[in-house]
């Protein structure tokens, strides 16, 4: 799989390198400001409040 | 890689295939790096991101009410009148008791009506109170809910506030830290409200009667004024509630300042 996207990516190695680093901070980004949230709401094992 | 870099060298013997078992491999590692990061990010990432903004909120709640004459209105009602005194006076004389605690109306569903300061929770705590404690709505984003049968700022009988332990912005984190005769403030329109610390207690999560005026004696006749802070026990379960109780000591208009305890935290710029 990894090595697939190696294969693939353009260009000599250290344009590999920071395509590489450019992607892994996309996805990054997208975990944190997107997905995380997302999935927080169905992950509430917090409950803080009294009641019956 | 067998590739040589730049020479385009045809490679000596044929790519091995990528089998089953190996994407197979790298596709749980990945998902395996997943739940961890977003463990990462629910209790230490995020809690740093919403706890920086709830307190940069709860610090504009109360210098928004700083600018604004003090009234019996809501804290989030569109300010109509333009600012007639830009800042408190000094108090007139060194008088110290205020008489009865001013009693403000509940608000509405989900809005801020009061800043929490406590200076063990930290020097620049300041939090908004919201009514009600919905999940979604109440705690995972403003921070603190009020439970909405039980009473008012400074009014005779218990004001229940309940927040987060974990995650969201945690704003009870440190709660278990408390020091008996710890000054805990909470501030609406009308003034501070000091409660001083009391104790801790444990419940299951049906233990409704922390939030009786008399908490844990339904239906006793009372003349103090209590506050009581639920929260998740232990750290990252919903196994139990931890409960704090303190108990008003004083009260001031907005109109005599801020208490020194927690005037730098009144006025923090962040």
């Amino acid at each position: 799989m990894y090595a697939a996207l190696w294969r693939l990516m353009p260009g000599p190695l250290w344009l590999r390198v920071l395509l590489l680093a450019f992607l892994f901070t996309a996805v990054l980004a997208g975990l944190v400001l997107f997905v995380f949230p997302w999935l927080d709401t169905f992950v509430n094992t917090n409950e803080v409040t009294v009641g019956t | 890689m067998d590739e040589d870099g730049g020479e385009g060298a045809v490679p000596a013997k044929p790519r091995p295939r990528a089998s089953v078992v190996g994407v197979l491999g790298e596709v749980l590692v990945t998902c395996g790096v997943l739940v961890f990061l977003f463990l990462g990010w629910q209790v230490w990432l995020n809690d740093l991101i919403v706890g920086a903004d709830q307190n940069r909120a709860g610090t504009a709640l109360g210098e928004g009410w700083d600018k604004t004459p003090p009234s019996r209105q809501h804290a989030t009602a569109p300010a109509t009148t333009p600012s007639a005194t830009p800042s408190v006076s000094p108090s007139p004389g060194l008088a110290t008791d205020f008489g009865e605690p001013v009693v403000g109306s509940a608000p509405r569903d989900t809005v801020k009506f009061a800043v929490l300061y406590v200076p063990r929770f930290g020097a620049d705590y300041a939090r908004s109170i919201s009514e009600g404690v919905e999940t979604a709505e109440v705690l995972d984003r403003n921070g603190i809910g009020h439970y909405p049968d039980t009473q008012m700022p400074g009014q005779v009988g218990n004001f229940a506030i309940a927040a987060h332990r974990t995650t969201h912005g945690a704003p009870f984190k440190p709660l278990a830290n408390l020091q008996v005769g710890d000054k805990i403030y909470v501030r609406t329109p009308d003034g501070y409200y000091t409660y001083s610390f009391r104790g801790l207690e444990y419940v299951r999560p049906t233990g409704v009667g922390v939030l009786s005026p008399v908490p844990q004696f339904a239906g006793a006749e009372t003349t103090d004024r209590i506050l009581t802070m639920t929260s998740c026990n232990p750290e990252f379960s919903a196994a139990e509630r931890i409960i704090a109780y303190a108990a008003l000591e004083s009260w001031q208009p907005t109109s005599a300042g801020a208490p020194a305890a927690i005037s730098a935290a009144v006025t923090a710029k962040s």
